[in-house]
């Protein structure tokens, strides 16, 4: 019995009745690809300036800015999913993408010789998505056996405990020096690793990740999802299996954070325990909380943001005091927009036209954090 | 059923263990022994940080986050105070009173106008403990900082059968965790405060009905959670050492000793960290580079067969 069955069985009981006052408005049928809102003019224009960059941008812009936050962004994405939509905050998506990393490095070609066991990179990638996702279907069934709370502290501790295997386990993951030298491979006569070519490689797994996460939302799992999030006792009694669609969930983000991670570590050009460590795995949290977890975009516009602070506010002070400012951003952000920067614009729209229009945001206002 | 249940999984535990200790007495006595006390010691360290994650946890649902740095601030605060009066009880004191301050600070500025918003709270503590940590990097800087034991603990004990020489200090942690839970145990079940405590975790609102400031309860109870988190660091400033890096272990630890042990149940946090202190330095001693997963695959079996912990009860 899918959303859709339900939504349409309600809607076909829904009688006119003169005594309920004014009666809501029609709204087409949704299906997942009549978008309630049609493409806009910003879509296109955010669309063109993407795909523009690399042609004005410097290739530091090109590389460290554009490419690094598409990347971010996409792991943070699967966060937002999970969180925003699943109402499950895990702070194991950047070990989800560790591992993805670690694998194709293992798999594939790297500098330590004896660990790699050079397959090629087709072979490796694959391998690599498909144990990550295999993984976090893993943590996820762990973690789904409690609730709320709970949670973030089992992630956290997998988490973690991911970290001390790869800094401490020589034989696979070659401990504190971890992989170096895992490169894009050259296809088609392009080096990948360019600036340019990456940036277009990253930007193609970001919209197509972003643009299935946006389709998948308005699936029936994806309605199902959200009423799991807001009320699980009742979709448990409307007949869903809420630990079921909860695990899918892990196992979606955790192939999303799986292809961020491979792009992530061919950006770095490795992978070692201090990407996994927990200094990352919050830094996650900080991009999807910072960006705001309304809506899937939110996840890029906090990787545009974390990344900006973090290569331009060593100007303003010292470089060593990075951590401290990404702290302070975050307290803030936290404390007084909790809803992050989409949550911030939002307010910020809606007392500027002072309309009761874009409300969208308002009826959700605070939800993530209502539920538990 | 139960019953049978009961004794399959104590055969399907119990039997590999019981098989493991008998080769490892046969194989290396000492050894084996050496590393029962240096599991139990670290257990006794874990718990003394892990029983006040899991106070807070149990009467407030705040995942404390910050429960690391709060350790980290305590093991400082007691290595300079040593440093300066050459006192280590003097230095006890210090990283208890001054963790205490600290998380007295943000429940009364912080968590105090967030009552409910468990997981914005939690947010806040990951906020804090980055900040935290940033903070004391800054003003003691990245290395290695170790104190050293007090006079009348220092150096070894000798003489002991098989085991010939320990050190003193480790095995005073025994008796100074014992009497950390005792005294935890006797003000929960023995004081006023105590069982207000313990009507909070079982149910808020109805202390609060019957006229409790439960705001104040709140304040000492998070109070003397941080205060255990500093404790913890000066005792640990000497068994270990203090650097960056390691409040997130200590907070790994005290989240898989709660999580294994049952969240807000001390005798679960005590519970949880012998099991976590001996399965650590049993895998360190016997199979160093897959230490971690032993640790692992505990949280996962506790998990996956008693998802509230040991001796965790329903919410």
């Amino acid at each position: 019995m899918s959303a859709a069955y339900w939504r349409k069985a309600m809607n076909r009981g829904q009688t006119p009745s003169a005594t309920r006052g004014p009666t809501p408005r029609q709204r087409p049928t949704r299906t997942p690809w009549n978008f309630e809102n049609p493409i806009r003019v910003h879509h296109v224009v955010v669309l063109v300036f993407l795909v523009a960059f690399p042609w004005f941008a410097t290739p530091f812009f090109t590389y460290q800015i554009g490419a690094q936050s598409l990347a971010l962004g996409l792991i943070a994405m699967s966060l937002t999913f999970l969180g925003g939509y699943g109402g499950m905050i895990s702070l194991a998506q950047m070990t989800v993408a560790g591992i993805a990393g670690y694998m194709v490095a293992i798999f594939g070609v790297s500098a330590s010789d004896g660990v790699s066991l050079g397959w090629p990179w087709w072979l490796a990638v694959l391998l690599g998505v498909v144990i990550a996702t295999l993984a976090a279907t893993f943590i996820g069934w762990l973690s789904v056996r409690t609730e709320g709370i709970y949670t973030i502290m089992i992630t956290l501790a997998i988490g973690v405990a991911f970290y001390y295997l790869a800094l401490q386990n020589y034989a696979v993951f070659n401990g504190f020096q971890g992989k170096q030298k895992v490169f894009p491979p050259t296809l088609f006569g392009i080096y990948w690793r360019d600036a340019v070519p990456f940036y277009y490689l990253v930007l193609f797994w970001a919209l197509a990740g972003y643009l299935f996460v946006v389709y998948l939302l308005r699936t029936p799992f994806g309605i199902a999802l959200q009423g799991i999030r807001d009320n699980p006792r009742r979709m448990h009694a409307l007949g869903f299996n809420v630990t079921g669609h909860r695990v899918a969930a892990y196992a979606i983000a955790g192939l999303i954070a799986a292809i961020g991670g491979v792009l992530f570590t061919w950006y770095n050009g490795l992978v070692t325990p201090g990407s996994v460590g927990t200094g990352w795995l919050i830094n996650i949290l900080v991009i999807a909380v910072l960006g705001g977890m309304r809506h899937p975009v939110g996840a890029f516009l906090g990787a545009i943001v974390f990344v900006l602070l973090q290569n331009f506010a060593i100007d303003v002070i010292d470089r060593e005091r990075f951590n401290l400012v990404i702290g302070a951003v975050f307290l803030a952000i936290v404390l007084f927009s909790p809803d992050g920067l989409l949550g911030w614009w939002a307010g910020l729209k809606s007392k500027l036209t002072n309309q009761r229009g874009g409300n969208r945001w308002k009826e959700a206002r605070g939800r993530l954090y209502a539920r538990s | 059923l139960r019953r049978g249940w009961k004794i399959f999984w104590s055969v399907v535990i119990g039997v590999p263990i019981a098989l493991f200790i008998a080769w490892a007495l046969w194989d290396n006595e000492r050894l084996f022994l050496i590393t029962l006390l240096n599991g139990l010691t670290l257990a006794s360290l874990y718990f003394i940080v892990a029983a006040g994650f899991t106070l807070v946890f149990g009467l407030m649902r705040n995942v404390n986050l910050a429960h690391g740095s709060l350790y980290l601030l305590g093991g400082y605060l007691g290595f300079f105070t040593a440093q300066y009066t050459g006192s280590w009880l003097l230095a006890l004191a210090a990283g208890f009173v001054g963790a205490a301050i600290v998380g007295l600070a943000m429940q009364v500025s912080i968590f105090r106008f967030m009552p409910g918003q468990d997981l914005r709270q939690t947010m806040v503590t990951i906020g804090l403990s980055i900040v935290i940590a940033d903070i004391l990097m800054w003003i003691i800087g990245a290395q290695v900082h170790q104190m050293s034991p007090p006079d009348w603990l220092d150096g070894p004990i000798r003489n002991i059968p098989v085991i010939k020489a320990y050190s003193n200090y480790r095995l005073a942690l025994l008796p100074i965790g014992i009497a950390i839970g005792v005294a935890l145990w006797l003000f929960l079940n023995r004081t006023r405060v105590g069982m207000m405590i313990r009507a909070g975790v079982d149910d808020r609102a109805m202390l609060s009905a019957s006229g409790v400031n439960v705001n104040l309860v709140f304040a000492v109870t998070f109070a003397i959670g941080a205060g255990l988190a500093g404790f913890g660091g000066v005792i640990g400033a000497v068994e270990l050492s203090m650097a960056p890096g390691e409040d997130v272990r200590l907070l790994l630890a005290s989240l898989i000793v709660v999580i294994v042990g049952g969240m807000g149940s001390v005798v679960g946090a005590a519970l949880g960290a012998a099991i976590l202190g001996l399965a650590e330095t049993y895998g360190l001693a016997y199979a160093p580079t897959y230490s971690v997963v032993f640790t692992f695959v505990i949280l996962v079996l506790v998990l996956a067969f008693r998802p509230r912990g040991i001796l965790g009860r329903p919410a």
